[in-house]
């Protein structure tokens, strides 16, 4: 797991968005004007103070930054290996990172005079942070979500509801993150011109994984300051769940050019790494183009891109981002998995041990700290990302797993 | 070598006629049945054929070629498939055959490849969906199979230039901001829209999305040197099913269409 390369994180990505052989922009041309134009807007803001400022100060007064960076005493003493901290992105608004990006996001829509902000999301936490800036800002919300995960994740459907979105269903192909995704894209070439598309992770087309990881990399910046004034010195592990990657990134980043801090993100295994069953990208993926960038995916060798399953409605879908895909081939950061019964059993440790409940999504990062545990050093300092909380998983939880009575 | 493509537009030019191009989606309802389809569209008028490469997630299109892709992926169409079932369409019928693509499907082929198989099946021209000139696969211009580019109507002047500079064959204008589908409506920026693009080539310019209707076609067809008619064919298809009579009644829908097109000469 020791890294090998120097990186220069400021020259990712280059001018076309491609990090290495990965990114770039493979989208319809009546979208190609909306995301020069997005491109261009970004540049602009992140040299103007006033965007900065406004920024950060949402941050701290509206979504609740910084987080803090919790020990986890008993975890710690239960498995007998490094000490671990939690980043507490599950305390922010509304209940997850997310939050970070859809408010950069919404301050860009409104620079640029859009006035709609159309999103997928898969788990409900993307959907309802866009939700929430939309009502924060006054400006129109519609929310794409397949249907399987609105059974799933019906709480969120409610929240999003509350906060005045309008959420559509996906009905067509696994019912899923994907298709929530073609959906927006297709709402998104029929209105470009009014509406801004609020992706909500490290994916898609040049700007997008790179703008969703700068307004993620407050998650890196804080951890740093934190445990340098904690443990006086950088952490060996930064351990982050990976659907499209956005946690993950929004946490490695600011560590990238610390050689002697390893990184694993953990993508879902589902019930076993084969076509169908997992959504582990490194495990079974090849190189291939969806959904607006070049990376690894679940594809079959015709190019019909593969069935997915996941426990966590997040981290279910056939595509990573493609910096992650980078950072995978040369070696910076490694790329493991947990099962859907792994994370079952980290979930309830966890919850009775430390008296949080943790999102399926996060909860894979923890399942990957309990079973590695005992093979790294006591002396060592771990930082897994809580990037969410488990309050949307209760109905699905509470039918699969015994509680006391 | 000449190329299908290039020999069609220039008889419809002399004759002062455009182009009648339809699409279905290639193993729709079988690949077998694509056979019988084409040949029943040559019948009904159609100049240029184009067969789109069924794909999982064709984020560009309406609900009408959505359907058209998952029934044919169903009946087991995969893109090695497609190119046997076009090497034996060609063998029957003499249209420029056109592919529309995603990119993945071909990107996991092989392009080299993919331009050696495809040109040896009689395929003459392919358009991506999702693939700007700017990514530069595939720029280079040693292509015996014509690349045909899109061009929206957001496309700003000088990316029309850039876009007709990568293109071959004819150059296909997005009539409208949204995904393939039928609409009642034209949008009015056509004809102006056509003249900008005619400023920077002087390859055909064809005009899609959302035509549907004889009437449509004929307004169409007096401005565009061609008339691109595909999901409402595609849903007659996807109607017809395994109906026996299917290419008789897809003729009957498809003719007036043609005719409308053909019917319009434009002025000398």
């Amino acid at each position: 797991m020791q890294p090998n390369v120097q990186i220069d994180t400021s020259q990712l990505p280059d001018e076309q968005g491609r990090f290495g052989v990965f990114g770039g922009v493979f989208v319809p041309e009546t979208l190609m004007p909306a995301i020069e134009q997005l491109r261009e807007e970004y540049a602009r803001a992140k040299t103007d103070p006033e965007f900065g400022w406004q920024l950060e100060e949402l941050l701290r007064t509206f979504c609740g930054r910084p987080t803090p960076l919790y020990f986890a005493e008993r975890l710690t003493q239960k498995l007998g290996g490094p000490r671990i901290y939690f980043k507490r992105e599950d305390l922010l608004h509304t209940g997850a990172h997310k939050i970070n990006n859809a408010v950069g996001q919404a301050l860009l829509a409104v620079r640029m005079g859009k006035k709609r902000l159309i999103a997928e999301t898969g788990a409900g936490q993307h959907g309802v942070a866009t939700a929430t800036v939309a009502a924060r800002f006054g400006l129109e919300c519609v929310v794409y979500m397949g249907e399987t995960d609105m059974k799933r994740q019906a709480l969120n459907v409610a929240r999003m509801e509350f906060l005045g979105a309008k959420v559509v269903p996906v009905t067509v192909g696994q019912a899923t993150l994907k298709e929530a995704i073609n959906e927006a894209m297709r709402d998104w070439v029929t209105n470009v011109r009014t509406t801004h598309y609020l992706l909500g992770t490290v994916y898609g087309p040049h700007p997008y994984p790179m703008m969703v990881r700068d307004f993620h990399r407050v998650i890196g910046d804080e951890t740093r300051r934190q445990i340098l004034a904690v443990e006086e010195k950088l952490p060996d592990l930064l351990v982050a769940c990976v659907g499209g990657g956005s946690n993950a990134i929004g946490l490695f980043y600011s560590f990238l050019d610390d050689q002697n801090v390893a990184m694993v993100g953990v993508e879902a295994g589902g019930t076993g790494i084969l076509p169908g069953q997992h959504a582990a990208r490194f495990q079974g993926g090849r190189l291939g183009v969806l959904q607006g960038t070049k990376t690894y995916l679940l594809s079959d060798e015709d190019g019909q891109i593969q069935l997915t399953h996941s426990i966590s409605a997040g981290l279910d879908y056939a595509a990573v981002g493609p910096e992650h895909s980078y950072l995978h081939d040369i070696g910076r950061v490694h790329y493991d998995y947990a099962s859907d019964d792994e994370v079952l059993d980290a979930f309830q440790l966890v919850a009775k041990i430390e008296g949080i409940l943790p999102a399926l999504e996060s909860t894979h990062a923890l399942a990957y700290v309990i079973k590695h545990a005992r093979e790294m050093p006591p002396n060592h300092v771990v930082v897994v990302n809580l990037s969410g909380r488990g309050d949307k998983d209760v109905d699905q939880l509470a039918q699969r797993l015994p509680r006391l009575t | 070598m000449t190329n299908r493509i290039d020999e069609k537009f220039t008889a419809l030019k002399r004759d002062n006629r455009s182009a009648f191009i339809v699409y279905i989606t290639g193993g729709d309802p079988s690949l077998e049945r694509t056979i019988e389809i084409a040949a029943t569209l040559e019948r009904a008028g159609a100049d240029v054929l184009e067969i789109g490469v069924p794909f999982s997630d064709p984020l560009a299109d309406g609900i009408a070629n959505q359907l058209g892709a998952q029934r044919a992926l169903q009946a087991g169409a995969t893109l090695p498939k497609l190119l046997y079932t076009i090497s034996l369409i060609r063998s029957r019928i003499s249209l420029p055959i056109v592919l529309y693509s995603y990119l993945n499907p071909i990107f996991q082929y092989g392009f080299p490849q993919f331009e050696e198989d495809a040109l040896a099946a009689g395929v003459d021209g392919i358009l991506f969906l999702d693939l700007p000139p700017e990514e530069g696969i595939d720029s280079s211009h040693a292509h015996r199979i014509h690349r045909i580019r899109l061009i929206a109507p957001t496309t700003p002047e000088e990316r029309i230039r850039s876009i007709t500079g990568h293109a071959s064959g004819f150059v296909y204008y997005v009539s409208r901001e949204g995904v393939t589908g039928e609409r009642d409506d034209l949008a009015g920026s056509i004809p102006e829209r056509l003249g900008q693009i005619r400023k920077h080539t002087t390859l055909p310019v064809v005009v899609g999305f959302g035509i549907s209707s004889p009437a449509q076609a004929a307004q169409v067809a007096a401005w565009a040197d061609g008339v691109v008619v595909g999901s409402a064919i595609v849903r007659k298809i996807g109607e017809l099913g395994k109906d026996p009579g299917l290419s008789q009644k897809l003729l009957d829908f498809v003719t007036p269409i043609g005719d409308a097109v053909h019917s319009v000469v434009k002025g000398t």
